[in-house]
């Protein structure tokens, strides 16, 4: 208890750092969900690619995890160009699973379980195609911001990756709440969750809604990965399994299908980890984020903003 | 003829439900079916809006054949259905609701003023504008529905039972709205109703639909005096 009462800052700061990352990634499943009620489990794997388009970017400007760090405004530029790659690539693939694994099933009236064993399929061939790729290697990541802390005020303080990641993640999902929320497109999203049949009838397109619905949650997960990559120095195939699930939980937490319950699902989740790990042991930092999932949910069965696109609002 | 649907059928599993419905609409003309619950009469609309496949026959919309046509593609054509059971977004407010409605159109410049003119004709809708549509009560959820489907300009109207689940004097109400619509913006009519009286006394022309398939068609003060459908469906003893 103690431990958390002297750490509490430090926790408070990483475990946002780390719910930044929890959010970004259960945008994007949430965000499928809301349209197609499907849990589209090679997202993670969509992430995991991510993690890798980034280190790519790095060393091919010839930075690798033995590299010295770049100069500031250097290594600001080379995650922004990371990002931008990142993102892009993942936003191709989740477009990929879409086409080939939900497509062709939904277009024959496949029933639900067909669509779960697709989903897991599909993860499968994305982490164990890396993994061939790879030879199940891990792989460094290279050093880009200064690890001493940008400011501290009192005990607080905040390292420039830590800021890096919070500030990203805000401003990625203050994007996404507009574009949902304010432009046509994002009405197009609205109106498939919360009735497809009458959104056809009103002239939308549901493969297209859906094939978008697919990119941004790539799009999404690519910035995560980026962001990821820098607090956990390495990444390897199998990187999007644990990160993936604790993603879905998150969306899950914050009521799956609606937008700013996986942002706060993710938040929440980040926090507990830390504020658990520092009174049961750093063992228990796993079982203590799934056990507030539990918890919530035997009282909450519908999250903590209810379910649905848009729909809580009412 | 503005619509032609030429003997067409249509199967829910291995339910017959539409055996060779033929049914025309001519530009300018209310167009009403009537017939009891399980007659076909939404089925028939689902296949024109396209939300169901049919099985055989064909159907020609304003000189383009439609019958393989995606349902988002017929509303571009100008087909634009206000669906059974009213199909408000609920989580959208009732300006969004609207502009779903003018979702295909590219001439952004007027879809305000279009906006103004359904509130024109809704003025309930007006006062509720900022309201998600769920909590709207089911008169207002059934203007909004007519009035989403006047967004997209349509060169024909679908209306599936627009006066379901209303109170008599909100009937009375709708189908002058209705009226209005036609006559004055003269938007051509596809009327599917239960309530047989109101709709015969203001289509031009009504089919009646029995089981799947037509037993009879006349213009609506034919129907409206027929003695079979005065028996059947206008509840005079």
């Amino acid at each position: 208890m103690n431990e958390l009462i002297n750490g509490f800052p430090v926790l408070t700061v990483t475990g946002l750092t780390q719910g930044a990352i929890y959010a970004l990634v259960a945008l994007g499943y949430t965000l499928v969900y809301g349209v197609l009620r499907l849990i589209n489990f090679a997202h993670s794997d969509v992430f995991m690619i991510g993690t890798f388009g980034a280190i790519w970017t790095w060393s091919a400007f010839g930075f690798d995890a033995n590299s010295p760090r770049p100069s500031v405004g250097g290594a600001l530029g080379l995650i922004a160009l990371a990002i931008v790659v990142a993102a892009i690539l993942c936003g191709i693939f989740a477009m990929l699973v879409e086409v080939t694994a939900y497509r062709p099933l939904r277009a024959r009236n496949a029933p639900p379980l067909a669509f779960l064993i697709t989903a897991i399929g599909a993860s499968f061939v994305l982490s164990e195609g890396m993994a061939a790729f790879t030879n199940r290697r891990q792989f460094g990541v290279p050093a880009m911001l200064p690890t001493d802390p940008l400011f501290s005020i009192g005990s607080w303080q905040v390292t420039p990756l830590q800021l890096t990641t919070i500030a990203v993640a805000i401003l990625m999902m203050v994007a996404l709440d507009w574009f949902v929320q304010r432009t046509k497109f994002g009405r197009g999203i609205r109106a498939v969750a919360q009735d497809a049949n009458t959104a056809a009838l009103m002239g939308v397109n549901k493969n297209r809604v859906i094939l978008l619905v697919f990119l941004i949650g790539g799009l999404m997960a690519g910035v995560a990965a980026v962001l990821s990559d820098m607090k956990a120095a390495s990444t390897r195939f199998n990187v999007g399994f644990l990160i993936g699930l604790k993603a879905f939980a998150a969306a899950v937490l914050g009521g799956i299908g609606n937008l700013r319950g996986a942002a706060l699902g993710g938040i929440l989740l980040g926090l507990a980890e830390n504020y658990g790990s520092a009174v049961f042991g750093t063992n228990f930092r796993d079982f203590i984020g799934f056990l507030v999932l539990i918890l919530l949910l035997m009282f909450r069965p519908t999250g903590l903003l209810g379910e649905s696109l848009g729909r809580a609002r009412a | 003829m503005l619509l032609e649907v030429d003997n067409i059928t249509l199967l829910y599993g291995r339910i017959q439900a539409l055996h060779g419905i033929t049914v025309h609409v001519n530009e300018g003309e209310i167009v009403a079916l009537i017939g009891a619950n399980g007659a076909g009469k939404t089925t028939t609309m689902r296949a024109v809006s396209g939300v169901r496949a049919i099985a055989s026959g064909r159907i020609r919309f304003n000189g383009v054949d439609i019958t393989r046509m995606r349902a988002d593609l017929r509303v571009i054509q100008g087909i634009c259905q206000s669906p059974e059971g009213r199909g408000v977004f609920p989580g959208m407010t009732v300006r969004e609701n609207l502009e779903m409605g003018a979702y295909t159109r590219k001439d952004t410049g007027n879809i305000a003023k279009d906006m103004d003119h359904v509130l024109d004709l809704f003025p309930r809708l007006r006062e509720r504008f900022k309201q998600a549509g769920g909590t709207l009560s089911g008169g207002e959820q059934q203007m909004l529905a007519v009035g989403r489907a006047l967004m997209s300009r349509p060169k024909l109207l679908l209306l599936d039972e627009p006066s379901m689940g209303l109170a008599p004097m909100l009937i009375q109400q709708i189908f002058e709205i209705i009226t209005e619509i036609n006559q004055r913006d003269g938007t051509t009519i596809l009327l599917v109703e239960q309530n047989a009286q109101q709709a015969l006394s203001r289509a031009h022309r009504a089919y009646v639909l029995e089981t799947g398939s037509i037993v009879k068609e006349g213009t609506g003060q034919e129907l409206l005096h027929d003695p079979a459908v005065k028996d059947a469906y206008l509840g005079v003893a």
